[in-house]
């Protein structure tokens, strides 16, 4: 497969990139984080979004979705991304359904055809600390009755306050194990916090939550294999999301440069600038096929998808974040302004670089697949 | 089976057949890269009979029509060839700039005529080609350049000199840029081939940084060029010259333009040793060899990429400007990251156990990467004014 978008992929990419554009614009965001919207997005336009069929893109037609891929999935994210959309669509529309497809079972029945008709927000319950450290869980699970009974401490849980189910990662007796846990589950509290970025995080205490067997994803202690999945697929979809934070950042940068003047010169005609900016187009450019790469991995199931995963989310992380960086240097003073845009880009993309892992994070993996 | 498998068993059988056993073992030194021509000396037998068999076969030049030489392969073809030749770790037949070089530019520009004259023996190596472009007062401005032609009714008389060209003592021909109009910059200058046993042509090599000496300066003292041995029209060579440069930088990016594809931590934490958590034992190194593998993992994903779009006509025609960029620096890092990996070891510089100091000389060497072919500065004014689109660039 070329790394290229097919023509099927050029035309969804032709009719989202206007409609997010219009319908969910910068000020879209500006005026959710103006009003204290207390959803985090909004349920209007994720209504618009089902229209399209869009939250069911990756679920298997099977339980009513479109059955695409993570190449599909990441044209979406890029515009989310291109126009800091708030949105629940990488959390429920790509983590929860990889997550789901994957276990297959009950909760796949219950819940794939609920998100793909816009129905069900889904948030992941995977980290516990201010770092992202999956592989040190410490929530446990233990049998309780005809179930478990959860405890722990879990942060960072986009939309956690407003999901209609958070997939939660637990420890049980010989691994790990996901489940299900709806939001009216007694015993659970999600307590949102504000981000930089204006979305909405919540750090949600799990104090003796009593699920049924069934609320397990998949099997009990084989959740790791289903938790890779969860966050290969949120990983890839977040270095997406990036590539569009990074991309609008140095369009709207690269356009400054020739707006705007300084000693009789438009600042886009000095070397020093022209230079940076030529640099940064370089790292974009890589960032964009890395994470295309990840994307056609992920789809054909490759067992090379794990590396170039991580390779994309670190990529994808240091080029986005050198692209608001410059934006917010070469805008100057204005871009030290809260009425001009850039400085929100930057904001995203910093919340993005840490969800599921930074970029410390993932070259230290990349160095553990390689041996050292 | 389709067609292209049923391609790739014959490949593989041929390969067997023909490629001998020493002729996959990696390069050690200079002598085990085949250049050819009139006083190629082939180092052994074996050498001399894979560069026979893939004559034979038109594999020295698989995408080249058999007329000329080649074996007529599609580009699929040829990429299967490619990797059932990497699967065996076969030597490249024959290097030549004739093939990377001269011959696209015949291709695209020469008369049937010269095609059949000059590319059947590349494809054969059997003439060595240099290179003339650079001159000492023309290096990144090498429109400027000062090499002078002379217009004596049916040949030219050519003075002046090169720098930079590559081999220029070993070589048996010439490509060069010489100036034919000195009124006229861009369209004054005439794509001339000519033969360096010509009278007045005289080569001094350089001794560069690595101690090595690659390049060499190149002199015109009233050299006598026929006027049937240009390529294109007479005037008109940059045009040449640019496609050219085009090429080159397409082939950097295609190739290793960011050196060895594979992981430079994971090649160093055999020869480095591992601390009880099994990470290589220097935190800080281990961080930035890691740092540079995303790097590297992430520019090969570029590499196929790019190849993918240029082929199919999608590519910005300036993004090769970027691929070379983005490559060479990548490659000088990696070199960076051996040296400090290899310790006082790498500094040796003429012991047997670093094969000649090959770390210390090939560090060295990367230096001219982003030098070579367009510095990196002008790939990125290049990007600015042409992708970038950004003004008085």
């Amino acid at each position: 497969m070329p790394l290229y978008h097919n023509d099927d992929q050029a035309m969804l990419k032709d009719s989202v990139a206007p409609f997010v554009a219009e319908q969910a614009p910068v000020s879209h965001l500006r005026s959710l984080r103006d009003s204290a919207d207390a959803t985090g997005f909004s349920r209007d336009l994720w209504a618009q979004f089902t229209e399209m069929g869009l939250p069911g893109m990756l679920v298997p037609e099977a339980h009513g979705g479109l059955g695409m891929g993570h190449m599909e999935a990441g044209i979406v994210l890029e515009e989310i991304g291109r126009n800091l959309t708030p949105s629940p669509f990488l959390s429920t529309s790509v983590g929860a359904v990889a997550a789901l497809a994957k276990a297959g079972g009950t909760q796949a029945g219950r819940w794939l055809p609920a998100i793909a008709s816009g129905e069900a927000i889904i948030a992941l319950a995977i980290d516990e600390g201010a770092k992202h450290r999956p592989d040190r869980i410490a929530t446990t699970a233990t049998r309780a009755g005809n179930g478990f009974r959860l405890d722990g401490k879990k942060s960072f849980v986009l939309h956690g306050h407003v999901a209609d189910m958070s997939i939660v990662a637990a420890k049980t007796d010989g691994g790990i194990t996901l489940f299900a846990v709806p939001k009216d589950a007694k015993g659970v509290t999600a307590d949102p916090r504000r981000l930089v970025d204006s979305s909405l995080a919540s750090h949600v205490t799990l104090d003796g939550v009593e699920v049924d067997a069934d609320a397990v994803i998949g099997e009990v202690d084989a959740g790791g294999e289903i938790l890779d999945a969860l966050l290969a697929a949120t990983r890839t979809g977040a270095a997406a999301e990036m590539v569009g934070v990074g991309q609008g950042a140095m369009d709207m940068t690269v356009n400054y440069l020739k707006e705007r003047k300084q000693f009789g010169k438009l600042i886009g005609e000095f070397q020093g600038l022209q230079h940076r900016a030529a640099h940064l187009y370089g790292e974009m450019e890589v960032a964009r096929a890395t994470v295309m790469k990840a994307q056609q991995l992920l789809d054909e199931g490759s067992e090379g998808a794990r590396l170039m995963v991580s390779v994309a989310k670190a990529k994808a992380g240091r080029a986005a974040n050198l692209a608001v960086r410059e934006g917010v240097q070469m805008h100057g003073g204005i871009g030290m302004t809260d009425e001009y845009d850039i400085g929100l880009y930057m904001k995203r993309d910093r919340a993005l670089a840490e969800y599921m892992g930074d970029v410390h994070y993932h070259i230290d993996q990349v160095a553990r697949m390689n041996g050292y | 089976m389709s067609e292209l498998d049923a391609f790739r068993a014959e490949v593989r059988d041929w390969l067997e057949a023909n490629c001998p056993a020493e002729m996959r073992e990696p390069v050690r030194d200079e002598g085990d890269v085949c250049w050819g021509g009139r006083n190629w000396v082939f180092k052994n037998d074996a050498q001399k009979a894979w560069l026979d068999a893939c004559v034979a076969k038109g594999y020295t030049v698989p995408d080249w029509p058999k007329p000329y030489g080649g074996a007529g392969l599609t580009p699929e073809q040829t990429k299967v060839l490619k990797q059932e030749m990497k699967r065996i770790h076969a030597r490249s037949p024959l290097d030549s700039f004739g093939i990377w070089m001269l011959g696209p530019a015949l291709l695209q520009f020469g008369t049937e005529e010269q095609k059949v004259e000059y590319l059947n023996p590349i494809a054969r190596g059997e003439i060595r080609w240099c290179q003339g472009y650079s001159e000492p007062g023309s290096g990144s401005d090498l429109v400027s350049l000062q090499t002078f032609g002379e217009d004596k009714g049916d040949h030219w008389v050519v003075n002046g000199s090169k720098i930079w060209t590559s081999y220029a003592d070993k070589a048996d021909w010439i490509f060069c840029l010489v100036r034919t109009d000195k009124a006229n910059k861009y369209q004054g200058i005439t794509f001339m081939l000519f033969d360096m046993a010509s009278k007045g042509v005289t080569t001094k090599p350089i001794l560069l940084i690595s101690g090595n000496s690659p390049f060499c300066e190149t002199f015109f003292d009233d050299v006598e060029v026929p006027k049937t041995q240009f390529i294109g029209e007479v005037n008109r060579g940059w045009d040449v010259a640019k496609y050219l440069l085009g090429h080159e930088r397409e082939m950097i990016s295609g190739g290793g333009a960011g050196g060895d594809m594979v992981s430079i931590g994971g090649a160093f934490a055999k020869a480095f040793g591992k601390n009880e958590a099994g990470e290589l034992d220097d935190p800080i190194l281990r961080a930035e060899m890691a740092a540079f593998d995303v790097d590297v993992f992430a520019y090969r994903a570029m590499g196929e990429r790019f190849m993918d779009m240029w082929k199919t006509g999608r590519a910005h025609p300036a993004s090769s400007n970027m691929m070379k960029y983005v490559g060479t620096e990548l490659n000088k890092r990696r070199h960076e990251l051996v040296m400090s990996g290899g310790g006082s070891e790498a500094l040796e510089w003429d012991s047997e156990e670093t094969k000649g100091g090959a770390r210390a000389r090939g560090w060295l060497r990367t230096k001219a990467n982003s030098i070579e072919g367009g510095t990196s500065e002008v790939m990125l004014n290049v990007i600015a004014k042409r992708i970038l689109d950004l003004p008085g660039a």
